[in-house]
C-alpha cells in the first residue's frame, strides 16, 4: 500500500518534470509564427531551445514508460482510451522533432516554411491533446471493465477544452519567459510583452479552471477531507504572483523559475486532488483505476524504485549541467539550427 | 479487416520503419566517438572534419530514429491494451528503465554534442559522443531484455490473472536476450560500416577529398570486420537458442516436417505449408540441422508435423527471411574480405567501389528480415507459450480507429523515411568541403 502511494506521487513528478522542461520548447514552438518575424528571428528561436528540447521531451516518454512499469492497468486503458487523440499526439511530436532537425539540413523557403508549420502544429497540438487528455482524467472517463465506451469527440467536451486552453496558455507563457532569458534587442522586448500578456492570460485561465474544476470534478474532495492540503493551491497562485513580480523587477530567471513552480504546484494540486483514482470512471467508482487496483506487485514496485532512486537524480543532475552550458543568451554567430 | 488484424498490420510497419534508423544510430555513434578520440589526441583536424561531416548524416538519421520511437512506445498500451496489462509488472518495467537510464542520457547528450562544438574542449566533447554512444547500446540492452522476455519468457508466475515478476535476475540473464543483444548491437556496426564505406566509395570514385575517404573507410572496415563477426557468433548461438527454447521457429526457419535424428539441411528448398511437406529439396546434408542446433549430428530436431497446427508460426515468411538474410550475410562476409585485400590501395577497383555504393541498402534490408524472422517465428505467440497474439489486442478497439492511425502513421513513416534518404543523399553529395571549420 505504502509503495502504491509513493509510486502514485512518483508518477505525479514525473509528469510535472514533462510539464516544466518540454513545457517552455513546446511554449517557443507556438509563439514561432508570432515572435518569429524574420528569417534570423526565427533561427533564434529554435536555437533558444534546439540543446534541450529533445532531453526534455524525454520526461513524457518516462512518464509514459514508468505508467506500465507501475501500473500497467493504467498504461493499458489510458493508452486505449485516448486511441486517436495518441495518434493525434503521435503526429504532433513527430512532425515537430524532425522540424527542430531538418530546417537547416535544405534550402529553399518553401522547406523552411514547411519547417514552421510544423514546429507550430506539432507544439500547439501537443499541449492542447495533452491537456485536454488530463481534464478529461480529471472529470472521469466513461470507462466500464476497463474498456472506453466515449469516442474520440466525447473528449472535446467543455471542461476538456478548458483544460487544452489551460496548458497552452501556461506553457506559452512558460516559452515567452525562456525567450526574455534567451533573446537580446528587439526580440527580448517583444517577450518579455507577450510575457506580460499571457500572464494576464495564464491568471485568468487558472482562476477559470479552478472554478470549474470545482463544479465539474471531485478533485476538491481530499481537500475539504484534509484542509492542510490547500497549501498546493495557494502555493500555485503564491507562484503565479511571484512571477509577475519578478518580471516587473526584469529578475528574467526568477521570473521563469517562478512559473515552473506554479507548473509544479499545479499539476501536485491536481494529482493529489485525483488520488488515490488514476483513471476515475464517470459509470462508476466501482470501475475506477486506481493507484491500488492498477499497481504492479510489490518486487517490480521495489526494483523501479531503486532505479528511479538511482538515475532521477543522475539525469537531473546532468540536465542542470545541461540548462546550465547553454545558459547564455543566443548568439545569431553561434547558430546551429 | 479487423482491429486485430489492423493493429498486427502496424505493428509490423512501425518497427519495421523505426528499425531502418536504429542500427545506423547505434554503429555510427561508435564510429563518431573513436573519431573524434582521435583528434582529441593527434590533433589532426581531419578527424575532426570526419566527425562533423559523418555527424551530420548522423543526426539526420538519428532523429527519424527518435521520433519513430515514440510510437512504439504509446502502441503497445494503445492496440496491445490487454497484453500490456497482462505482462506489464515485468515488460514494462524493462521499458522504464531503458527510458530513465539510457534514453534519457542519450537525448540530453544529443543535444550537448550538437551545440557543444564550440562551449566544451575537444576531449569533453568527444566523451559527450561516448556517452551517446553508450547509451544507445544501453537502451538496445533493455528493448532486447524486453524483446527476448517475449521469445523466452522467464523469472515469472501466472498470478492474480497476470504475468507477475517473481525473479529479476532471471529476467536479466535470459540466454536469448544475451545473444540477441550481441547480434542487434554488432549488426548495428555492420550495417554503419557498410554505410560508411559505401559512401566513402563514392567519393572514392569520384576522387574527392581521397585521404578523408579512404581513412573514413578504413575505420569503417575494422569496425564492419568486428560488427560481422559478432553477428555470425552471436548468431549461430542464437540458432542453438531457438533449438532449445522455440522448436517451431527453428522447424519454420528451416522448413523442416519430420521429427528425425540427424536432421538434414537442404540448399535448395521450398515450403509447401498446405501438404506439411516441401514442394522439392536439393543438396541435402544430412545431419547438418541437427549439428547447427545441438552441435551433434546425431540429435533429433522436432519437425513441423510434431507442433499443433494452431502453434505454426507461417512458414514461408519465416523461411525466406531467414534465407535471404544469411545469403546477405555471405555477401558481407565477401565484400569485407575483399576491402582488407584492397587494404593499401582502395581507390579501385571500380566495380567493388560501385558494389558497395549500391550495396548500402542490403544490411538494412537484412537486419529486418532478421527482426522478420524473429517475430513472425514467434506467432502465434505474443509472448511465447504464455499468450497467443490475438489474446493481446485492446478490448473495445474500433476498426475505423486502427484503420486510422495505420493510415496516418503509415503515410508519415512514409515521408520521414523519404526525407531521410533524400537530405542524407544531399549531403553526402555536397561532400565535406560544405563542412564549416
Amino acid at each position: 500500500m505504502f509503495l502504491e502511494g509513493l509510486w502514485f506521487y512518483l508518477w505525479g513528478l514525473l509528469w510535472a518534470m514533462y510539464f516544466v522542461t518540454d513545457g517552455f520548447d513546446l511554449g517557443v514552438g507556438m509563439l514561432l509564427p508570432f515572435l518569429g518575424k524574420d528569417e534570423i528571428s526565427k533561427r533564434t528561436l529554435y536555437n533558444a531551445t534546439g540543446p534541450l528540447w529533445d532531453g526534455n521531451e524525454v520526461w513524457l516518454i518516462t512518464a509514459g514508460g514508468v505508467t506500465f512499469a507501475a501500473f500497467p492497468k493504467t498504461y493499458a486503458v489510458m493508452f486505449s482510451s485516448f486511441y486517436t487523440a495518441l495518434t493525434l499526439l503521435l503526429v504532433a511530436l513527430m512532425i515537430r522533432g524532425l522540424s527542430f532537425e531538418f530546417r537547416s539540413k535544405a534550402d529553399g523557403p518553401g522547406w523552411k516554411k514547411a519547417c514552421d508549420v510544423c514546429q507550430f502544429l506539432g507544439s500547439g497540438l501537443t499541449a492542447l491533446l495533452i491537456g485536454v487528455a488530463f481534464a478529461n482524467i480529471f472529470r472521469g472517463l466513461p470507462i466500464e471493465d476497463g474498456i472506453f465506451k466515449g469516442g474520440f469527440l466525447s473528449l472535446l467536451n467543455p471542461y476538456g477544452i478548458a483544460g487544452g486552453l489551460f496548458f497552452i496558455t501556461v506553457f506559452l507563457l512558460h516559452g515567452a519567459l525562456w525567450l526574455v532569458l534567451k533573446t537580446e534587442g528587439v526580440l527580448y522586448d517583444k517577450a518579455r510583452r507577450a510575457a506580460s500578456g499571457l500572464w494576464i492570460a495564464v491568471l485568468l485561465v487558472t482562476v477559470v479552471f479552478l472554478a470549474y474544476s470545482y463544479i465539474e470534478t471531485k478533485l476538491y474532495a481530499n481537500y475539504f477531507a484534509r484542509p492542510g492540503l490547500f497549501i498546493l493551491p495557494i502555493a500555485a497562485v503564491v507562484a503565479l504572483l511571484m512571477c509577475r513580480f519578478y518580471m516587473s523587477k526584469k529578475f528574467d530567471w526568477k521570473a521563469w523559475f517562478a512559473s515552473a513552480v506554479f507548473i509544479i504546484a499545479a499539476t501536485f494540486f491536481c494529482i493529489t486532488g485525483l488520488y488515490p483514482n488514476m483513471l476515475p470512471s464517470r459509470i462508476d467508482p466501482v470501475h475506477s483505476i486506481t493507484a491500488h487496483n492498477a499497481a504492479s506487485t510489490p518486487l517490480t514496485l521495489t526494483v523501479m524504485l531503486v532505479v528511479v532512486i538511482i538515475f532521477i537524480p543522475l539525469v537531473l543532475a546532468y540536465q542542470i549541467w545541461a540548462f546550465h552550458l547553454f545558459r547564455e543568451k543566443i548568439d545569431q554567430e553561434e547558430f546551429i539550427y | 479487416m479487423d482491429a486485430l488484424f489492423l493493429s498486427r498490420l502496424q505493428f509490423a510497419i512501425t518497427p519495421f520503419i523505426h528499425f531502418l534508423f536504429v542500427p545506423l544510430t547505434i554503429g555510427l555513434a561508435f564510429m563518431l566517438a573513436i573519431m573524434e578520440t582521435i583528434y582529441a589526441r593527434s590533433g589532426d583536424i581531419m578527424y575532426q572534419k570526419m566527425a562533423k561531416f559523418w555527424g551530420k548524416l548522423f543526426l539526420i538519421n538519428f532523429i527519424a530514429g527518435i521520433v519513430t520511437g515514440i510510437v512504439l512506445e504509446f502502441q503497445f498500451g494503445m492496440n496491445w491494451a490487454r497484453y500490456s496489462e497482462y505482462v506489464g509488472d515485468i515488460f514494462g518495467s524493462l521499458l522504464a528503465i531503458e527510458a530513465t537510464g539510457f534514453f534519457f542520457l542519450e537525448s540530453t547528450m544529443i543535444g550537448v554534442w550538437i551545440f557543444g562544438w564550440k562551449k566544451l574542449s575537444a576531449k569533453a566533447h568527444a566523451v559527450v559522443m561516448w556517452l551517446v554512444a553508450i547509451a544507445t547500446a544501453g537502451s538496445a540492452f533493455w528493448i532486447l531484455t524486453a524483446n527476448a522476455w517475449m521469445q523466452h519468457p522467464t523469472g515469472f508466475e501466472i498470478r492474480n490473472g497476470r504475468a507477475e515478476l517473481v525473479d529479476f535476475g532471471a529476467v536479466l540473464m535470459n540466454p536469448t536476450a544475451v545473444w540477441s543483444i550481441i547480434h542487434t548491437v554488432s549488426a548495428s556496426m555492420t550495417i554503419a560500416a557498410f554505410f560508411v564505406m559505401g559512401i566513402s566509395a563514392w567519393h572514392l570514385i569520384k576522387k574527392t577529398d581521397m585521404r578523408f575517404f579512404t581513412t573514413s573507410f578504413k575505420i569503417a572496415l575494422v569496425i564492419g570486420t568486428m560488427g560481422l563477426a559478432g553477428v555470425l557468433g552471436a548468431g549461430d548461438m542464437q540458432g542453438a537458442e531457438v533449438a532449445r527454447v522455440q522448436p517451431a521457429k527453428l522447424a519454420a526457419m528451416e522448413s523442416h516436417w519430420e521429427t528425425t535424428e540427424k536432421a538434414p539441411m537442404h540448399l535448395i528448398t521450398w515450403p509447401d505449408a498446405e501438404n506439411e511437406q516441401n514442394a522439392f529439396e536439393f543438396v541435402t546434408v544430412p545431419g547438418a540441422l541437427s549439428f547447427l542446433a545441438f552441435k551433434d549430428f546425431n540429435q533429433p530436431v522436432t519437425g513441423l508435423k510434431d507442433i499443433p497446427v494452431d502453434e505454426r508460426p507461417p512458414v514461408a515468411i519465416t523461411f525466406v527471411s531467414f534465407r535471404l538474410m544469411v545469403g546477405i550475410g555471405m555477401a558481407m562476409i565477401a565484400l569485407i574480405g575483399f576491402g582488407w585485400l584492397r587494404w593499401k590501395n582502395l581507390t579501385g577497383p571500380k566495380w567493388y567501389l560501385w558494389l558497395l555504393v549500391w550495396f548500402i541498402p542490403l544490411p538494412y534490408l537484412a537486419a529486418n528480415l532478421g527482426w522478420i524472422l524473429t517475430e513472425v517465428g514467434r506467432q502465434p505467440w505474443l509472448v511465447y507459450g504464455v499468450m497467443k497474439t490475438a489474446d493481446g489486442v485492446s478490448p473495445g478497439l474500433q476498426t475505423s480507429q486502427v484503420a486510422f492511425s495505420l493510415t496516418v502513421l503509415t503515410l508519415l513513416l512514409t515521408v520521414i523515411t523519404v526525407l531521410v534518404v533524400y537530405l542524407i543523399v544531399k549531403h553526402c553529395r555536397k561532400g565535406p568541403a560544405a563542412i564549416e571549420e
